[in-house]
């Protein structure tokens, strides 16, 4: 015995044989890293969705920040005191200063570097004032000594050479007015403060002098389109009061002055009659400890910016009051500091500004968003005098009160997004009250993208809200139907029928509710509502009926074969409520129910509504829901409901009373999964709605929800600008209700699962 | 009365009536669904009659009408009255029809709603005749006379048929013609325009790398000059082609007495349906589903065929099965027999679980931004700089389509597997072990065979779910129109980086984005039919498979 033993140990250690076990057992266990390797690596794979997400999300809500890229002084006669304004160009290379002797010096940003120079003809005459930046205006004026004003556009034009390479930029300075300089007071009293605007046939120029009073003239600029020539007229116009102001500021075609008296009180002037002009209304602007020390205008020169000496900046615009008049309205304010503002810059391209206080503290603010993006101490040795922000808000430059010029990168990406501005109400430049609003692109420039998810998230709840009005009732009544009454022969017919159901694409769904069921309905308004009474009557009358008839009859279909009767009842109910459609609309409601609902309910009625959204998407879910449903309440073990039943109670208490109490958490959870597809759902909504963001609930009118939003803007959206990241954010509102809604439903299941196992 | 009222009540009987009518009312919906879109989309392949009216607009002007008869209703005279139509008084009810009149270039539209009570004198005219055109919809009339080179060459009397034959032998030939010209412009002409563009996208590459020495580009203008002869000689046949098309026209006259010009080569198809036998009708019936079923679409994708949606759709769902099968299989392979059970493997598998029912449209979006914009992005910097600024990959494409359905349908596949090795007995498993089976071998020889249909389940679940997805395409790769198919007889052969069409997209984009959605809405139909089948099909093996084995398996446990 030990022989053969030992001769098999032999064969089976051969070196071949142990060769090949080691083989076997290298495969075996790389095949068992490999495959641990693969499936971590898909379920990362899986986790990283969210994260992807997320990582696209965060910019949106993260705050400026500010880098000193670097610094440099000015030859001495460009240090500080002497200079009157510092501006920049779009490409942030080069910049220029107006010294108070009306040189315009040019030079590099980033080392001072000087580029060009350019005289003002100031003549005999000194700088009293400059006109106060306005976003997107290239145009520097000068109110002088002997009230004359002085007018120059800049312009900086990227040169390229004759290969197409991009070479540095070339500043060029040109007058504004072909009369230049331009009386602006004929008395010749220094110009103290200047201001002007564009008109659709030239300027108003406007402009304070000696005890703040007012002086206007009107240049008015026409082509003679004969012969060509320009022509350039001045026109002095009389302004209706002499109270002694401090500032001035002309709104866009001059249909409103706003001049500041010195205790911070603003008239607003309707200037539409030019030559007419007349006190509109008076605003108090501060409270009685405060004062006004800045008042420019934000992008679009619809809002005023005031900023006090209490470190706050408040902003103004024009707002339609109860009695259809349009008065200057406190909207917002926002707060840097406790010290006096000392400067304010309005961003260029988007509602935002910098403001800079006494002590040198600046902040970068949104304005819509009611944002502050940054707040820091800019320089640490010396205050800020003057600053410039370039175009695209990416760069600031500052000079200090020591003459030194600092240039800050600033990285503000997304200052228009706020958890207030995507969810709360905004009260946006020209409306009349706070609102959420989704509108997300137009055709105008200086049109400011408004970005409220509530409206969208809205729209979500509704379709799902009226989805599962419909689908709740049908998918669990059917579920209790086939789960405990239906005979096993039926059931096998009607569950694969039903799950095909689920496996319809939601194209078909959308398509047919668009184009199918939206006319129908619409046609056919009085049917639907019909077939809400008809279809339970019909049934009822028709059960009752067949409870009267003979015992032999009736036991020929016995209750688990029901459904049989049912299909043609149900089938027959539909016909008929909808033949009864237009004699029932002659009949109640003069032959057109739509002109009634519009007319006399006064309840706005689009073709692709809500209930066509419902009706679709509630069949897209029915299945869902029923398929879960059935599950848990075919579970529930058998020896509780013949419990029930010997004890007395009928089918219906047994269902009723032992079944659907202990199956309740698994109908919950097919209630929550299917609400969980009804919410993510896209193509339905899409097709079978007008995808208007209202906000109201409304079953005649439509919604616009997060998912068809996303499929609808996604593709035209900017990689990386605000509003891709918003979308983005949408999507993971989306999964992360979903998610949540789900894994609700899994844990209640698993519970539920264990719970019968334990019965 | 056997039972009373409140007894039958007390009963419980009628919430089972009710519930089992939610049933009823769930399959009735199902089946009139697919019910109406079957007959609507069937219906649009027969050769309807064609009917003739006068239409009585008001009493001075009377005209006649010819065409389909779309859809009938009967509307409310209140109804009628509000748009602002006088409707005599007394009337409660009134039929409308939409009748297809076609004839755009005429008529400015090719569909006219009218209430019977203004149509007298119905006929069905025999030679009124039917002319599908490749632009401007269909014509309705008859037919008068031929014309070569702007001569007459024959004629004939309204109300005689003896020209038909020659008419359709005219239409035949220029048809010959025409499938001349489409495969000289699309395969000889289109590779060369394609091998034009890889030369430049050749140079350029060399420009990059700095070796764009001359005899390089020697190299590359000889390659360009050869091809260029060639496609000036396909130019000239190309042109001789088109001149031998323009030669002959056709008169027509429209119901109304208006004559028309409509040159041979426009025309697709004619035929006189009032004029056809059954059999003829069946033939014409079968040659209309071909075109749709092989051609390309035509005039804003609301005629022809739909084969590049089908293709589409097709090579999507290949290159998505490909890449799900492994990923998904190794995954439930990994959770059922190798991770230790315990509650991770629990979060994980119910995470999968719900990864199943995040909305789609949330993996659309993820997969443009990190599949297209950030991988594609970047796989342009690193191989494809010389296409530069034109994106390769980092753009909507097939590839991106795929991989992002392939991760929407991943838990599918890892759910069904997972049942399917589950449901494998232990004593199988620990049988093999005892044999002295490695877990591999068990895993490979056993194990896998055994669930391969629960794979197969799942894979065919995936597919039929990848199939009729539209939401995450549209931001993905799905185009409404492609210029070329992602697979010709172009090296690589396969373009991954290509748009593509697809039937779900174009069942939205033709329904709701078409500038004639009346005439396109039995094509629709058709589609959204197309795409039923298919997946009804796939599901239904699915599911089919899935009880077969349950079945062997309930044996096994035994």
């Amino acid at each position: 015995m030990k022989d053969i033993s030992s001769v098999l140990e032999q064969r089976l250690n051969s070196s071949g044989i142990k060769k090949r076990r080691k083989f076997r057992a290298f495969k075996d266990i790389f095949a068992r890293y490999g495959i641990a390797v693969g499936g971590m690596g898909v379920i990362v794979a899986i986790t990283l969705i969210f994260f992807y997400l997320l990582y696209e999300v965060v910019p949106l809500f993260k705050s400026a920040t500010l880098e000193t890229s670097s610094s440099f002084s000015l030859p001495s006669e460009l240090a500080t005191g002497q200079n009157l304004a510092l501006i920049t160009e779009e490409q942030n290379e080069q910049a220029a200063v107006l010294t108070n002797q009306g040189q315009l010096v040019f030079f590099s940003t980033q080392d001072g570097t000087e580029k060009a120079r350019h005289q003002l003809p100031l003549g005999e005459a000194s700088i009293t004032s400059i006109k106060e930046k306005t976003p997107s205006d290239a145009n520097l004026m000068v109110g002088l000594s002997n009230g004359e004003v002085l007018a120059v556009t800049t312009r900086f034009q990227v040169q390229y050479n004759q290969q197409g390479e991009r070479g540095g930029i070339k500043p060029t300075v040109t007058p504004l007015f072909n009369t230049s300089p331009l009386q602006l007071d004929p008395l010749q009293r220094a110009i103290q403060q200047v201001t002007y605007q564009k008109l659709h046939d030239g300027f108003l120029v406007a402009g304070l002098v000696k005890q703040g009073e007012v002086v206007l003239t009107k240049v008015e600029q026409r082509t003679n389109f004969i012969t060509g020539a320009f022509v350039e007229t001045l026109k002095p116009l009389t302004f209706p009061s002499q109270t002694n102001y401090q500032r001035l500021l002309i709104a866009p075609e001059a249909r409103y002055i706003f001049a500041l008296t010195a205790n911070g009180q603003l008239d607003v002037y309707n200037a539409q009659n030019i030559n007419a002009i007349v006190l509109d209304h008076s605003v108090q602007l501060t409270l009685a400890n405060q004062q006004v020390t800045q008042m420019v205008f934000q992008l679009g020169q619809q809002s005023l910016l005031i900023g006090d000496n209490q470190g706050q900046v408040s902003q103004w615009f024009m707002v339609r009051n109860e009695h259809n008049q349009q008065r200057l309205t406190h909207i917002r304010t926002l707060k840097l500091g406790d010290a006096p503002i000392a400067i304010l810059e309005a961003e260029q391209r988007r509602k935002g500004f910098v403001a800079i206080d006494t002590t040198g503290r600046a902040g970068v603010f949104n304005t819509t968003a009611e944002k502050k993006a940054l707040d820091l101490q800019l320089l640490t040795d010396s205050k800020p005098a003057l600053i410039s922000l370039a175009p695209r808000a990416s760069m600031l430059l500052v000079q200090d009160n020591q003459g030194v010029v600092h240039n800050f990168a600033i990285d503000n990406q997304h200052p228009e997004t706020s958890l207030k501005s995507l969810w709360g109400k905004v009260w946006y430049e020209g409306y009349e009250e706070p609102e959420y609003t989704w509108q997300s692109s137009s055709a105008s420039t200086e049109f400011e993208p408004k970005f409220s998810l509530t409206p969208l998230a809205f729209g979500t709840l509704k379709a799902a809200f009226y989805a599962m009005l419909l689908s709740v009732p049908l998918a669990v009544c059917g579920a209790m139907y086939t789960a405990y009454f239906m005979a096993p022969a039926v059931r096998n017919k009607v569950k694969p029928v039903i799950e095909l159901m689920e496996a319809l694409p939601t194209v078909i769904l959308g398509f047919f509710a668009g184009l199918f069921l939206a006319p129908f309905m619409e046609s056919h308004l009085t049917g639907v509502f019909a077939l809400l009474v008809i279809m339970p009557l019909g049934i009822l009358t028709f059960a009752f009926a067949w409870a009267q008839l003979p015992a032999n009859i009736r036991q020929r279909v016995p209750e688990s074969w029901h459904l049989v009767l049912v299909i043609p009842l149900v089938v027959f109910l539909s016909w008929f409520s909808f033949a009864m459609s237009q004699p029932l609309e002659i009949w109640f409601f003069a032959g057109d129910m739509r002109n009634w609902l519009t007319n006399d309910l006064g309840i706005p009625f689009d073709q692709r509504n809500a209930m066509v959204v419902g009706f679709a998407m509630g069949f897209a879910v029915i299945p869902t829901i029923y398929s879960i449903a059935e599950d848990a309440l075919y579970g529930v073990p058998k020896s509780l409901s013949h419990g029930s039943l010997a004890l007395g109670a009928t089918t219906w208490q047994t269902l009723v009373r032992v079944v659907l109490p202990t199956a309740s958490p698994g109908i919950f959870s097919a209630v929550m999964i299917g609400m969980g597809r009804a919410v993510g759902e896209t193509m339905i909504v899409l097709m079978a709605t007008g995808n208007t963001a209202i906000m109201n609930a409304n079953i005649f009118e439509g919604m616009r929800t997060l998912a068809a939003n996303i499929a609808v803007e996604m593709g035209e959206s900017a990689v990386g600008s605000s509003h891709y990241r918003v979308l983005f954010l949408a999507a993971l509102v989306l999964f992360l209700f979903t998610f949540v809604v789900n894994t609700l439903a899994e844990i209640v299941r698993q519970r539920l699962r264990k719970k019968y196992s334990s019965l | 009365m056997q039972i009373s009222l409140k007894d039958w009540v007390r009963s419980g009987s009628p919430w089972i009536w009710l519930s089992a009518s939610a049933v009823a009312i769930s399959v009735v919906l199902v089946l009139g669904l697919l019910g109406v879109v079957a007959s609507r989309g069937l219906v649009h392949f027969w050769p309807a009659t064609l009917q003739e009216y006068t239409y009585t607009q008001d009493q001075d002007l009377q005209i006649q009408v010819l065409g389909e008869q779309v859809q009938r209703e009967e509307v409310t005279a209140e109804q009628i009255r509000n748009s602002g139509i006088a409707v005599p008084e007394g009337v409660d009810l009134l039929g409308r029809q939409l009748i297809k009149v076609g004839n755009r270039d005429v008529y400015g539209s090719d569909f006219r709603w009218a209430l019977e009570n203004q149509l007298s004198n119905l006929n069905y005219p025999v030679y009124a005749t039917s002319f599908e055109r490749r632009e401007q919809g269909n014509f309705y009339g008859f037919i008068l006379a031929i014309k070569d080179k702007g001569q007459l060459v024959a004629e004939q009397e309204k109300g005689s048929n003896q020209l038909w034959p020659a008419v359709v032998e005219r239409i035949e030939q220029t048809r010959l013609i025409q499938d001349q010209i489409e495969d000289l412009e699309k395969g000889a002409i289109g590779a060369i325009n394609y091998q034009l563009e890889q030369l430049r996208l050749d140079k350029r590459r060399l420009e990059l790398k700095g070796e764009d020495t001359p005899e390089n580009l020697a190299e590359l203008q000889a390659k360009r000059a050869s091809f260029q002869t060639d496609y000036a000689l396909l130019e000239t046949e190309l042109r001789a082609l088109y001149q031998s098309l323009a030669t002959s026209s056709l008169l027509v006259v429209t119901a109304d007495g208006q004559t028309k010009e409509i040159n041979f080569s426009t025309i697709v198809r004619a035929y006189q349906p009032n004029n056809m036998s059954l059999g003829q009708k069946i033939g014409h019936y079968f040659a209309k589903l071909w075109e749709f079923v092989s051609d390309d679409p035509r005039e804003a994708n609301t005629e022809g065929g739909i084969f590049p949606a089908i293709f589409g759709t097709v090579m999507m769902v290949l290159i998505m099965s490909v890449l799900v099968t492994p990923f998904g299989v190794v995954t439930a392979v990994y959770l059922r027999e190798y991770a230790r059970q315990g509650f991770i493997t629990r979060v994980i598998r119910i995470a999968v679980n719900n990864l199943a029912s995040v909305p789609s449209i949330v993996y659309g979006v993820f997969g443009l931004g990190f599949f297209v914009y950030f991988i594609g992005g970047n796989l342009d910097k690193i191989f494809y700089p010389e296409a530069a600024p034109a994106p390769t990959f980092g753009t909507p494409g097939l590839l991106w389509a795929s991989l992002t359905l392939a991760l929407l349908t991943l838990p599918v596949v890892i759910v069904a597997t997972e049942e399917g090795l589950s449901r494998i007995p232990r004593s199988v498993r620990e049988g093999s072990l005892a044999l002295g089976a490695t877990k591999l071998e068990t895993l490979w020889r056993i194990v896998i065979p055994m669930a391969s249909p629960a794979m197969m389940t799942g894979v065919i679940l995936a597919v039929a779910r990848a199939a009729g997805e539209v939401a995450p395409l549209m931001l993905v790769g799905v185009v409404k129109l492609a210029p070329n198919l992602p697979m010709d007889m172009n090296a690589p052969f396969l373009h991954l980086e290509r748009k593509f069409m697809h039937l779900g997209f174009h069942i939205y984009d033709v329904g709701f984005q078409s500038p004639n959605v009346e005439a396109a809405r039995p094509l629709v139909y058709a589609t959204a039919l197309m795409l039923v089948v298919v997946i009804a099909v796939l599901n239904l093996t699915a599911i089919s498979l899935r009880n077969r084995l349950r079945e062997k398996y309930r044996a096994l446990d035994m």
